[in-house]
């Protein structure tokens, strides 16, 4: 049976199976509709064109992952950002796992997408943010259709949030292939800041597929700090769907670390709903080993007085493939907008392929809107002047890389992750340097 | 410790060094002088071991080795340093972490443990003193938005901390007002001994006044036209390169 049809079928099921919210059903059933009628996207989309899932759809996912809680945490310990105080949010083939998490519901809500999809109390909260920042394509409304589970976070105004949120997904392969459908809300209201970090790791060789969505509101002067650590196995594939809405005076920043995974499609997007608003995105890309990423965002400002800052930076190796598309929209009300873009690839081998296509469609005509993108080599006098010091190929070959990756590691406000992030290309690049960038 | 043996090199093809013969012995200063394009940085870029150059007959000889084939950080292991030109710039990696992982790279390579951290340090603040470093500059991104002089100064502190045998100075007065000069030149000379040997390498002769060549080359056309002491450099500088020119009659 095809995916999309076992999909379609599974999608009964499941409907018995969980609550019988009517609010929450309707959506649901709305959201199948939508992807009965769209389907998996092919590369006739325009969206879609550098990224095929086709060879991806073959494989027979089981849709509803058997629990699986055999894992010990010191097993999975080198996952986490383990060196500072943190929440911990953590599953496990899907189904939430207590003794790996650490929740709060003291003061804030740091707990369960089930929880508040189900229990009377977050009523509300679902009723004014569930499914209210994600599209109606047809991933994210699969994921719409099937969503149960994922974190929840809502902080109410006021509030800094000192410990980090680690959102962890694990899978553990005790089916021939898993899909994974994650969905996280998170609500930040007035003057509050938080700092997510969002990690999805495979522990088997067995093919996972993940179909992810994050809603983020971040209200008036929030704000949030979102970072994405995609360093998964090469049988594991991602496709993360990010919706952030923000109010006035907000400011949204959301980091994208792609190292690994079989195949990686970000879509990240972010609506600017008042004035003053600053949205942040930046990314950098090492892969290599016919590993493919794409980052697809967009920034849509709507309003007057806002920026937006994107840098992405990508290495690739080996037949490895990359794709930038950066889509702006400055609507003619938003007047005075800064909107910035830079994608800067380099190439580390004949074999290696990026697509780079900005997109800008601007109504207003009081706005400083600029883009760049550069696809380049190593620099080789760089090379040379560092091995003539003494510093071996491969050496000066990660150093130049973290000189590449410079200014996107920099924005970085949490030096334990910073380090950890350093650590993770130094292993892929397969160097020590003895200290830490 | 040097021989440089009838070498000819090249770059796509197009032939830039024709036959040079030099011998660069323990304790010895040499001067290598020239007009532009005569071939002096290509000179300097290939004994440090250069890959866009071929090398298409002769050979170069360090401490009795053949080293054509070697890689450019194996020449560094051996204790051959070349001061660039135009240092390149490397964000986002400091002064101290660059010269650290050369110092340690070279030490790895000769079967050695990492130098203490305690050492390291006590070296870095000796150097930089010695060439008048100011500490915060270290913590700096490497020649990223320094001056001129402040990177060459840069390129005479690694070498100070590098030690090498064999220290080729390549132009490192161009760019370098007259007091940075002199604390290049005090730092140049206090690191000489007997048995080590520098190759300056200028255009000019004001750097010569304060590092004194036992050997001064002329270098023209990818070949050393004539070869003397210090005094040819100050000839040199009073009637410039063109009665050399008429005199191997190019």
């Amino acid at each position: 049976m095809e995916l999309k049809e076992k999909l379609l079928s599974s999608f009964m099921v499941f409907e018995d199976k969980v609550d019988i919210d009517t609010y929450v059903h309707d959506i649901r059933n709305e959201a199948i509709k939508t992807f009965e009628e769209k389907g998996f996207p092919t590369k006739k989309e325009e969206a879609w064109k550098y990224t095929s899932l086709n060879k991806l759809l073959k494989e027979d996912y089981s849709v509803f992952p058997k629990q699986e809680n055999a894992i010990e945490y010191r097993d999975v310990k080198k996952y986490f950002i383990y060196d500072i105080d943190t929440y911990k949010i953590v599953f496990i083939d899907g189904k939430y796992s207590s003794h790996l998490s650490q929740t709060t519901h003291d003061g804030m809500d740091v707990c369960l997408m089930s929880a508040a999809l189900t229990k009377p109390k977050y009523r509300l909260v679902i009723e004014n943010y569930f499914n209210k920042a994600a599209t109606k394509d047809s991933l994210p409304s699969l994921n719409t259709a099937f969503s149960s589970e994922g974190a929840y976070i809502h902080i109410p105004k006021n509030k800094l949030v000192e410990k980090p949120i680690q959102i962890i997904h694990f899978s553990t392969g005790n089916e021939s292939a898993t899909m994974l459908q994650p969905r996280n809300l998170i609500v930040v209201e007035e003057n509050s800041h938080v700092q997510i970090i969002e990690r999805h790791q495979s522990l088997t060789s067995n093919p996972v597929l993940t179909n992810s969505v994050t809603e983020v509101f971040a209200k008036k002067r929030a704000i949030v700090d979102y970072y994405k650590i995609q360093n998964d196995n090469l049988k594991a594939s991602l496709i993360d769907n990010t919706f952030l809405k923000q109010k006035q005076e907000s400011i949204c920043s959301v980091h994208t670390f792609a190292f690994g995974g079989k195949l990686i499609r970000n879509n990240l997007n972010f609506y600017q709903e008042g004035q003053r608003i600053d949205s942040i995105l930046k990314g950098v890309t090492i892969i290599g080993n016919k590993q493919h990423v794409d980052h697809n965002t967009l920034v849509h400002h709507i309003e007057p007085n806002c920026e937006s800052h994107q840098d992405y930076k990508g290495i690739f190796g080996e037949n490895s493939t990359g794709v930038f598309n950066g889509k702006i929209v400055v609507e003619k009300e938003a007047q005075k907008t800064n909107a910035f873009q830079s994608n800067n690839n380099i190439l580390i081998s004949d074999k290696a392929t990026i697509n780079t296509k900005p997109q800008l469609e601007i109504f207003a005509d009081d706005v400083k809107c600029s883009h760049g993108c550069t696809i380049g080599q190593l620099d080789e006098s760089a090379m040379f002047y560092m091995r003539s010091r003494g510093i071996p190929e491969k050496e000066a070959k990660a150093l130049l890389m973290y000189a590449f990756s410079n200014d996107v590691m920099n924005s970085v406000k949490i030096p334990e992750l910073k380090q950890r992030i350093t650590k993770i290309i130094a292993n892929k690049l397969g160097v020590n340097l003895g200290f830490d960038l | 410790m040097l021989k440089i043996n009838n070498l000819h090199a090249s770059v796509e093809d197009k032939s830039i060094l024709k036959g040079i013969n030099l011998e660069v012995k323990p304790g010895e200063v040499h001067a290598i002088m020239g007009p532009n394009g005569s071939g002096k940085s290509t000179l300097a870029s290939v004994i440090a071991g250069k890959e866009e150059y071929e090398v298409t007959k002769g050979n170069i000889e360090f401490d009795g080795e053949d080293i054509d084939e070697l890689a450019a950080e194996e020449r560094a292991h051996k204790g051959v340093f070349l001061s660039f030109q135009y240092p390149v710039e490397i964000p986002g990696v400091s002064v101290t972490n660059f010269i650290k992982t050369a110092i340690n790279e070279s030490r790895k390579a000769k079967g050695l443990d990492d130098m203490p951290a305690k050492e390291m340090l006590k070296l870095i603040r000796d150097k930089a003193d010695l060439l008048e470093i100011d500490r915060k500059f270290l913590s700096r991104s490497l020649n990223e938005g320094f001056s001129g002089g402040e990177k060459k100064r840069n390129e005479i502190f690694q070498m100070a901390m590098l030690e090498p045998k064999l220290a080729i100075l390549d132009e490192t007065d161009s760019g370098l007002d007259i007091d940075a000069l002199r604390i290049v030149a005090n730092g140049v000379n206090k690191l000489k001994n007997k048995d080590n040997a520098v190759v300056v390498i200028t255009h000019y002769q004001r750097l010569l006044d304060h590092i004194v060549p036992d050997f001064v080359h002329v270098l023209h056309n990818g070949k050393i036209v004539k070869s003397g002491t210090k005094e040819l450099a100050h000839e040199l500088e009073k009637k410039g390169y063109d009665w050399i020119k008429e005199e191997v009659g190019a």
